[in-house]
Parts: C-alpha cells; structure tokens; sequence
C-alpha cells in the first residue's frame, strides 16, 4: 500500500517537471477548460436554453462529439488485438498509451453527457443498487450506459495495473490482466453497437434506422483510430524518450489503407439506399446533401467532409502518396476531422430534420456550445497529455521504484 | 442494500427542513428532492409529503394556493380520444386551453397540441405548416391536422428511456415522474409524433394564470430541464370530467371516453365510423384517434 501512494507521489512530481513548452501547453489547456467551465455554469444556472438544441433538434453538438469519441474509445482495439493476442513486441511497447487515449476518449463522453442532460444532479436514478431504476432490458441508452461503464472501468484497471507492475519492475501475473483483455475488444466493439442501436433502433427517425449503421461506426471508428494513434506516437517519438518503432506506424499505416475506403464505400451504399428509391422517407438525406425546402445549412457541412474523406482515402490508397509522410500526415488530419463532421453534422443533426411532424428546423452550435465541447476536448487533452508522460516515463525507465531514494524523499 | 429512507431522517432531515422553511424558490435543491424514491415506490405517506412539500415550495414562487392530488387509473377503463378531420377547422382554441389548463410554460412556449395546416389531397406532413397564421380559419384548400401524445399502446418514448421515469398507466396514459426524469431527451428523439416537450429553462408563468387545481403526474408546475406531455388531463378524466382541449373546441370535433364501455360514444364512433391512426406502419397503435364524419 506505502508502494503504492509512493507510485502516485512520484507519478505526480514527474508530470508536474516539464520544459518550457510542457507549461505552455498545460497552461493553455487550463485556460480552456476554465472558460469551458464558466459557461457549464452558466448553462446549470440557466437551463439549456443558452444552446441553440430546441425541441425539434434536441440532440446538438455535445452527443455528436459523445458518438465521435465513442468511436476513438473503441478504436484502441486496433492496437490491443495485434498486442496481447499476436503478441507483437513493437505494439506492445505502446499500446499502453493507446488504451490510456481510449480510457480519456471514455471520460470525455462520459462529461459530454454529463453536461448534456437536463439534470445532471439525478445521476443516482441510473444506478441500480442507489435506489435507481435501469431500464433494461428495453432502453437502448441503459444498455449504453452499463456497457461504456464497463470498458471504462476495463481501460482503468488493465492499463494501470500493467503500468505498475512495470515501475515496480516485477513480473505481471496473467490471470490478473489477460482474460480481461478478451472482454475488453468484447466491449470495444459493443460501444459502437450499443452506439449505433441507439439511434438505429428509432423507427421513426428514418435517416438513422438503417441496418448499415453498426458496421458504419466500426469502421469509421477503424478509420479515425488509427490515424490519431499515428499522430499521437508521432508526438511522443518527437517529444519524450520513448522511440515508437517504425514498425507500428507502418501497421497504423496499413489498417488504414483497408478502412478508408470500406468506410467511402458504405456510405455509398448508404446513399443509394436512402436517395434511389426517391421516397419521402429519404428527407434528412435530401436535406443533409442537397437541402430541402429552401433549406440547406447542412450542405456546408457534409460536402467538404466528404470530399475530406474521399481524398484521405486517395492518399492511403494509392503507394506514392502514402509513402510520402507530408501526404499521409493531411491524409490523417482529413480523415481526423471529415469523420468528425460526418458522424456529428451530418449523422446526429439530420436526424432530427425534417421533424417527425415535418418541420425543418434548422441547427447550428452556439459559441456555448463550442466553448463548452472545447472544454471538454481540453480536459481530455491534459488527462492524456499528464497520464502519456508518466506512461513513458515508466516505460523507459526513467520513472521507476526505487526503494532507497522513495524512502530518503520522505524523510 | 443500504436504506436512503434512513439517511434522510438523520442528516438529510435536518438540512432538508432548513431548505423548505426559508423561502426558497422552487427550483432550488434540496435533500428531500434530491432523496426522492421513484413514483411507484412511495407510500402514501411519502406521498403526502411530497405534495405538501411541493404546494408549499409553489406558494413561496409564485405566491398562489394549489392543490397536489394524484388520481388513480379508474378499472376497467380505457381512454381513447377521437378527433374528427371533417369538423377540426384549425381555430386552435384546443392549443390555448391545453396551455392554461396544463400550467406550461408562457415563455418560452410549451404547446403539447400542434395543428398542421395540411394542403389538400396530401398527407405529406413536410407539406405542412404549424405556423400558419391567416385572418381567418379555415382557408379554402386547407385541411387541419391537430397533433398531441397518441398515447401508444407501444410507446417508443417509454422503452427509450433509461431511467423508467415514464410509463403508460392501467388506463393508457403516458405519465412522466418530472422529480425521476433526468433530462436526456432520448424520449424526444424516439417519439413519432413530437408529444414530447423540454423545459429548456425554468418555466415561466404569470402567477394570476396558474390553474391551483393539480396533479403530481400532470399539470403541477414543471421544472428546468425535465420533458413533458399531454396526460389526456388525466387529473380532469380521471374524475369524470373530459379534457380542457375537448371542452375548449367549439367544432366538435373532439371526442373523448372508455373503449371498454361498448356504448360509449368513442367505442360507437370505432365501430360506425371511417377510422384511422397517424403512422400505422410504426405500430405505435396510437389510443388517439382520427376519423371522418
């Protein structure tokens, strides 16, 4: 137990010793999440109606950027399959950082909800054993809630215990971690369907209740994943001791170039599927790419996401361009951002439009909104920029137990 | 399992008390709020107290005396509501009675009745216009379209939600435990039929307008960032009365009553008369329904 409160304290006077540029960029996060954290006191004081959702679009940009994380939250499994089940030794060096990016993507959806209800205080009516009432099996969103919960309680525990067996430099006991490896991928995969259930499971809301949806979000979620792990172990090769082998960005690499365009390809068939027939069903559709009625803000939107995603999954595709790092780097932030809009723009938001009873009520975030997501993002960026430098501070050694100097520092 | 029922008697009692004895406005918290058990698991003891507390927190907001009850379904009996196109002639007096009778908010509005000005010889409801506004109803080559909660026997909004803060009655109204909810709206985007409503901010209702005479699972004043619906006035029919929209329409074109009684009006006009449900292919099976005349 001392070992352990050790662990943390010396975790801790590690991730608050950076350079210059460590403060800048902590600093600059706090300021984010202050600014986000004074209009999140606003919006409690005032009720949600400093957002722009109302009661045709009562779902706005906190639950798109909720569905989007979701996605990056089950992407770490790309890297734990290879890790623990091929047992590739590469991988396994990081994939430490790719469960610890899955476990932050976890907690800021978790405070995208949070920040999103009417009344956050009524947390106890979802916790069966505090007097509350799940309702399962019949809620789709109870089911989501008992499922994030638990890959987020599975991404607490792995990594951390893996981590610490690893600054105490003893061997790990498998039965206390590898089993529950295999529930893990189990769970990443069932976020994204619990996901995609969600809205697919509507039967009136037609733009959503496509049999495509699942498989959608998987893949795209395979998309988005790897192309931020590049970027991520890009910065922590540039930034900390810990040197990535080239070997992990090439898988990344390749998981790419097979996800990208599935991904184009079933929104094709998504396509089709909604605007070929020509019924009235399709309206969100009509709506989301070509406008209807005279309205048309969302074509703003879709049209350069998708173009976004058509030339990142050009880039991956073809030898020349995905071997020119400069390329391949915009090829990760087109695809980064054009699923980023994709799945919140132009999947949550055309969901809502036209209304059930036909009105086409338009709706775009409020600075509220984004200050308040930009919080959020920025709490998720500090926690993983913090928990990324004591990780590979572990894993090089340069932070590990030693019993003499832990005992000499308490004295 | 430990008990919140103890808990609160101890330290929550004392602060919870405190609360309540000063003045403070209904939207503020308290411990006895915060505390409180489920709808169906109150007794009524805890019932009592609960309406007290809430007659006394809307006389220390609004200054005005009401009355909390909580009428129970009736046996055997199963409302349904009929609404005829053929008279309906969209004069919206059934919008401006629901709102008064109801207690929603003013500012901004909660309407649970929307009226679609339909053009004539489509059903397309995208067609349809809930802002119309001319000098006078109805207007040639216009059909109208009132649209509440259909009360579905398979309500997509109650199997949404996740906290069981809604279900459908032994009679077949949808209720909504406003003190359970919590305000996620998954309800709102599962409802076919836009019945349900959120408070996005604290209603607002002018003290001289409140309608004193309310029930805990309907009309009582609402809270900031909970979602509600018409309850067929269920503090009205359950106690014989028909509802405020029904007896506001001067067409007749409403009809309200118990399917189960085969000679009710409403079970009469089921059997004789060219009935049909907003969005069958949902199979929602709406106890709302419409008909021609």
């Amino acid at each position: 137990m001392r070992n352990y409160l050790n662990y943390w304290l010396s975790m801790f006077r590690f991730a608050i010793k950076g350079g210059k540029l460590y403060y800048l960029w902590v600093g600059f996060l706090v300021a984010l999440i202050g600014w986000g954290g004074l209009l999140y006191y606003h919006q409690l004081v005032e009720g949600l109606i400093v957002t722009h959702m109302s009661d045709q679009v009562s779902w706005g940009l906190g639950i798109a950027n909720f569905v989007y994380f979701v996605g990056v939250a089950a992407s770490a499994v790309i890297l734990v399959f290879p890790a623990y089940i091929n047992r590739n030794q590469d991988i396994k060096e990081v994939v430490l950082l790719a469960q610890q990016l899955a476990f932050t993507a976890i907690v800021m959806c978790l405070l995208f909800i949070i920040t999103d209800i009417g009344r956050p205080e009524r947390f106890l009516h979802m916790i069966p054993f505090m007097g509350g009432h799940l309702n399962l099996p019949s809620s789709i969103l109870a089911w989501d809630v008992v499922v994030i919960n638990i890959y987020f309680v599975l991404n607490l525990y792995v990594p951390a215990y893996l981590l610490y067996m690893r600054y105490m430099g003893r061997q790990t006991k498998w039965y206390l971690y590898y089993p529950l490896i295999f529930v893990l991928m189990f769970f990443a995969i069932g976020i994204q369907v619990s996901e995609a259930f969600l809205l697919s499971g509507l039967g009136s809301r037609y733009f959503w209740n496509t049999a495509i949806l699942a498989p959608r979000f998987i893949i795209s979620a395979f998309s988005v994943g790897p192309a931020i792990f590049y970027l991520v172990f890009l910065a922590v090769n540039y930034h900390t001791k810990l040197a990535v082998k080239s070997t992990v960005f090439d898988y990344l690499k390749s998981v790419m170039r097979v996800t990208l365009p599935i991904n184009l390809f079933l929104l094709l068939c998504e396509i089709f599927k909604e605007l070929y027939p020509g019924t009235l069903h399709a309206a969100s559709a009509q709506y989301l790419y070509f406008g209807l009625k005279g309205h048309h803000l969302l074509i703003w939107f879709i049209w350069p996401a998708t173009i976004m995603n058509v030339i990142a999954a050009l880039l991956v595709s073809f030898k020349q361009f995905r071997n020119n790092q400069v390329l391949f780097l915009i090829a990760c932030h087109l695809c980064i951002l054009g699923l980023w809009i994709e799945k919140g723009m132009g999947l949550v938001i055309p969901g809502f439009i036209p209304t059930p009873l036909g009105e086409i009520s338009e709706y775009y975030p409020n600075l509220d909104e984004v200050v308040l997501c930009l919080g959020i993002a920025a709490i998720g960026a500090l926690m993983f920029t913090v928990i990324a430098k004591v990780t590979t501070g572990v894993l090089t050694g340069e932070l590990r137990y030693e019993k003499k100097s832990s005992l000499k520092e308490r004295d | 399992m430990f008990s919140r029922r103890s808990f609160i008697q101890g330290a929550g009692a004392a602060a919870g008390a405190a609360v309540l004895a000063g003045s403070k406005p209904a939207e503020a918290f308290t411990f006895a709020e915060f505390f409180q058990k489920h709808y169906k698991e109150l007794t009524p003891k805890d019932k009592e107290a609960i309406f007290k507390r809430i007659e006394h927190e809307t006389k220390a907001a609004y200054g005005v005396d009401v009355t909390i009850t909580d009428p129970p379904p009736i046996p055997e009996v199963e409302f349904a509501y009929f609404l005829s196109l053929t008279r309906c002639n969209g004069n919206r007096k059934c919008v401006e009675a629901c709102v008064k009778e109801n207690n929603q908010s003013r500012d901004p509005a909660i309407q649970y009745i929307t009226v679609l000005e339909m053009e004539a010889g489509s059903f397309d409801l995208v067609e349809g216009d809930r802002y119309y506004n001319p000098p006078e109803v109805p207007r040639k080559d216009k059909f109208y379209l009132p649209v509440q909660c259909q009360h579905c026997r398979n309500p997509p909004c109650v199997r949404a939600c996740p906290v069981e803060a809604t279900w459908k009655e032994a009679d077949g109204i949808v209720v909504v435990d406003y003190n359970w909810c919590i305000g996620c709206r998954y309800c709102m985007a599962a409802c076919p039929y836009e019945a349900r409503h959120f408070n996005f901010t604290k209603p607002s209702i002018p003290a001289d307008q409140i309608n004193p005479n309310q029930s805990y699972l309907s009309n009582r004043i609402r809270m900031k960032g909970v979602v509600e619906k018409c309850t067929f006035c269920l503090h009205r029919t359950r106690n014989g009365k028909y509802p405020a929209c029904l007896e506001a329409c001067p067409t007749g074109a409403r009809k309200f009553g118990n399917l189960r009684d085969p000679n009710s009006e409403v079970s009469q006009i089921l059997k004789h008369k060219r009935v049909y449900v907003l969005k069958e292919e949902l199979n929602t099976r709406p106890q709302f329904y419409y008909f021609f005349d």
